[in-house]
C-alpha cells in the first residue's frame, strides 16, 4: 500500500510541476487539502469581515454617487466571501462548519479588519491600500495550483480593480480639497499604512508553510516579495496625491532598484493576530449577531421551500 | 450548527445570444427560485449574463477522474478524425 501512496504523492507532483491545474476530485495529499481549506476559508472570512469596517460608512457617505458606489462594493465583498466558501466547499469543507470555526475563533481572517474607519478618509486608504495590497496577494492566486480556487481568484481580481481605483478617486478628491481634507487624508494614510503591510503576512524567516505552499504552487510569492512589491508600487502613488508615507526610512535604494523602507512592529501584528486587536471583539460581534439573527430567516426559507414541494405534490397527484 | 444547511446548486450562465451556457460556480439556496435570485445577485452584478440555469449539485453525475486515462483512451489512436491528418496537394483550393 505504501508504494502506491508514494506513487500518486510523485504523480501529484509532477502534475504540479507540469503546471496541471488540480480538479476536486483528483487525487491529492491531504495536507495539501488541508492547507486550501485553511487558505481559502481564511481568505472567505476576510471578505465576510471585510465588510463591516465599510458598512460603518453606508449611511455617512458624503454624496449620494459615494453611498451607491461603496454598497457596490460592499456588496462584491459578500460575492467574494460567497466564490471562496463555494471554493473551500469542493474539498469537502462544510459551510456550517466554516462559519462556526469563523465564530468560535477557531479560524482566522485578515488581522486588517481589526483596525477601526474613523474619518470617510479611511474609506479611501482601505480601496486604496488594503485592497491594492489584497489585488497584489490575490493576482498571482489567479494561477494558483487549485482549479476552482484559482477560478474564483479570477473572478474577484476582475472585481477588485474597481474598489482599488475608488479609494484613489476618494483620496484624490480630499488631497485637492480643503487644507483640513487634505490633512484627514494624510492622518488616515498615517493609521494604514503599517498595518496594510503586515497584510502580506510574518517575515520569510518566520513564515514556515510558505516553501510547502510554494512547491504546491498555491502560492507563488513570499510575503517578503510581494510587500517589498507594494511598497514599490505605493510610495510613489502617495507623493503624486502629495501625502507621506509615515516611515522615515522609505529611501530609493538604486542597487535593488526599489525602495528601502523600516521593520514593521512585528509584536503588534501578533498582537492582532491573537484576537488582542483594537476591533476584534466588535468584528467578531457583529458577525456572529447577524449570524444569529438571519437564523429564522434561514429555517423560514427551508420550510418554505418544502411546504411548496409538499403542495407541487398533492396537485400533481390530484390531477393524475 | 443543529440546523440542516441549505442545498448546493450548481450556476450555469448563458453571457449572451448565441452562447453556449457555462458552469460559474455554485451557491446555497432553499429551492430554485431562490436559487436563480441569489446566482443573479452573485454571477451577474455587471451584466455578465442573459439567462441563468441551476441545477442541484447533488444530481450532477461525474466522470472519474481516476479512470480518465482509460476512459478517454478509446479516442486517443483516433488522429484520422482531425482534417490535419490527411495531405492535400498545395494546387488543391477551397479544401
Amino acid at each position: 500500500m505504501e508504494t502506491v501512496e508514494i506513487n500518486l504523492e510523485e504523480q501529484f507532483q509532477a502534475r504540479i510541476d507540469a503546471d496541471v491545474r488540480i480538479e476536486p476530485k483528483d487525487w491529492m495529499p491531504d495536507a495539501y487539502r488541508k492547507t486550501l481549506i485553511r487558505q481559502i476559508s481564511q481568505h472567505a472570512h476576510s471578505e465576510l469581515v471585510g465588510m463591516l469596517p465599510e458598512g460603518n460608512w453606508i449611511t455617512r457617505a458624503p454624496s449620494l454617487k459615494r453611498k451607491s458606489i461603496l454598497l457596490a462594493k460592499v456588496q462584491d465583498e459578500a460575492g467574494h466571501g460567497l466564490y471562496l466558501y463555494s471554493a473551500a466547499e469542493t474539498l469537502g469543507a462544510s459551510r456550517d462548519q466554516m462559519l462556526a470555526d469563523l465564530h468560535s475563533g477557531k479560524a482566522k481572517y485578515s488581522s486588517i479588519f481589526n483596525y477601526p474607519t474613523l474619518s470617510w478618509a479611511d474609506m479611501g486608504c482601505v480601496g486604496w491600500l488594503v485592497d491594492g495590497a489584497a489585488i497584489l496577494n490575490q493576482v498571482p492566486l489567479c494561477r494558483t495550483s487549485y482549479g476552482p480556487y484559482a477560478r474564483a481568484m479570477v473572478r474577484v481580481c476582475k472585481e477588485e480593480s474597481f474598489h482599488q481605483r475608488q479609494g484613489f478617486e476618494i483620496m484624490q478628491t480630499l488631497c485637492e480639497g480643503t487644507p483640513v481634507q487634505k490633512e484627514m487624508a494624510q492622518e488616515a494614510l498615517n493609521r494604514w499604512w503599517w498595518p496594510t503591510l503586515m497584510m502580506f503576512g510574518p517575515k520569510d524567516a518566520d513564515s514556515p508553510n510558505t516553501a510547502q505552499s510554494m512547491n504546491w504552487r498555491i502560492k507563488r510569492f513570499t510575503n517578503d516579495e510581494l510587500r517589498q512589491k507594494f511598497v514599490d508600487m505605493m510610495v510613489p502613488q502617495a507623493e503624486f496625491l502629495g501625502l507621506t508615507v509615515p516611515d522615515p526610512n522609505v529611501k530609493w535604494n538604486q542597487t535593488k532598484n526599489g525602495y528601502d523602507f523600516g521593520e514593521v512592529d512585528w509584536e503588534e501584528f501578533w498582537n492582532v493576530v491573537k484576537g488582542n486587536g483594537m476591533c476584534n471583539k466588535d468584528r467578531l460581534g457583529a458577525r456572529i449577531k447577524a449570524h444569529e439573527e438571519g437564523a429564522w430567516v434561514r429555517e423560514a426559507a427551508l420550510a418554505h421551500a418544502a411546504k411548496r414541494k409538499q403542495r407541487e405534490q398533492q396537485e400533481k397527484s390530484a390531477a393524475a | 450548527m443543529n440546523q440542516a444547511e441549505w442545498p448546493l446548486w450548481e450556476v450555469f450562465i448563458r453571457s449572451k445570444q448565441g452562447l453556449d451556457h457555462k458552469h460559474v460556480g455554485s451557491l446555497h439556496a432553499a429551492d430554485a427560485t431562490m436559487a436563480i435570485q441569489n446566482a443573479r445577485d452573485v454571477y451577474t452584478r455587471r451584466m455578465e449574463g442573459v439567462s441563468i440555469w441551476v441545477v442541484e449539485s447533488v444530481h450532477v453525475h461525474a466522470s472519474n477522474p481516476d479512470d480518465s486515462a482509460a476512459f478517454f483512451d478509446p479516442a486517443n489512436d483516433k488522429v484520422y478524425r482531425h482534417p490535419t491528418f490527411y495531405e492535400v496537394p498545395d494546387s488543391i483550393k477551397h479544401m
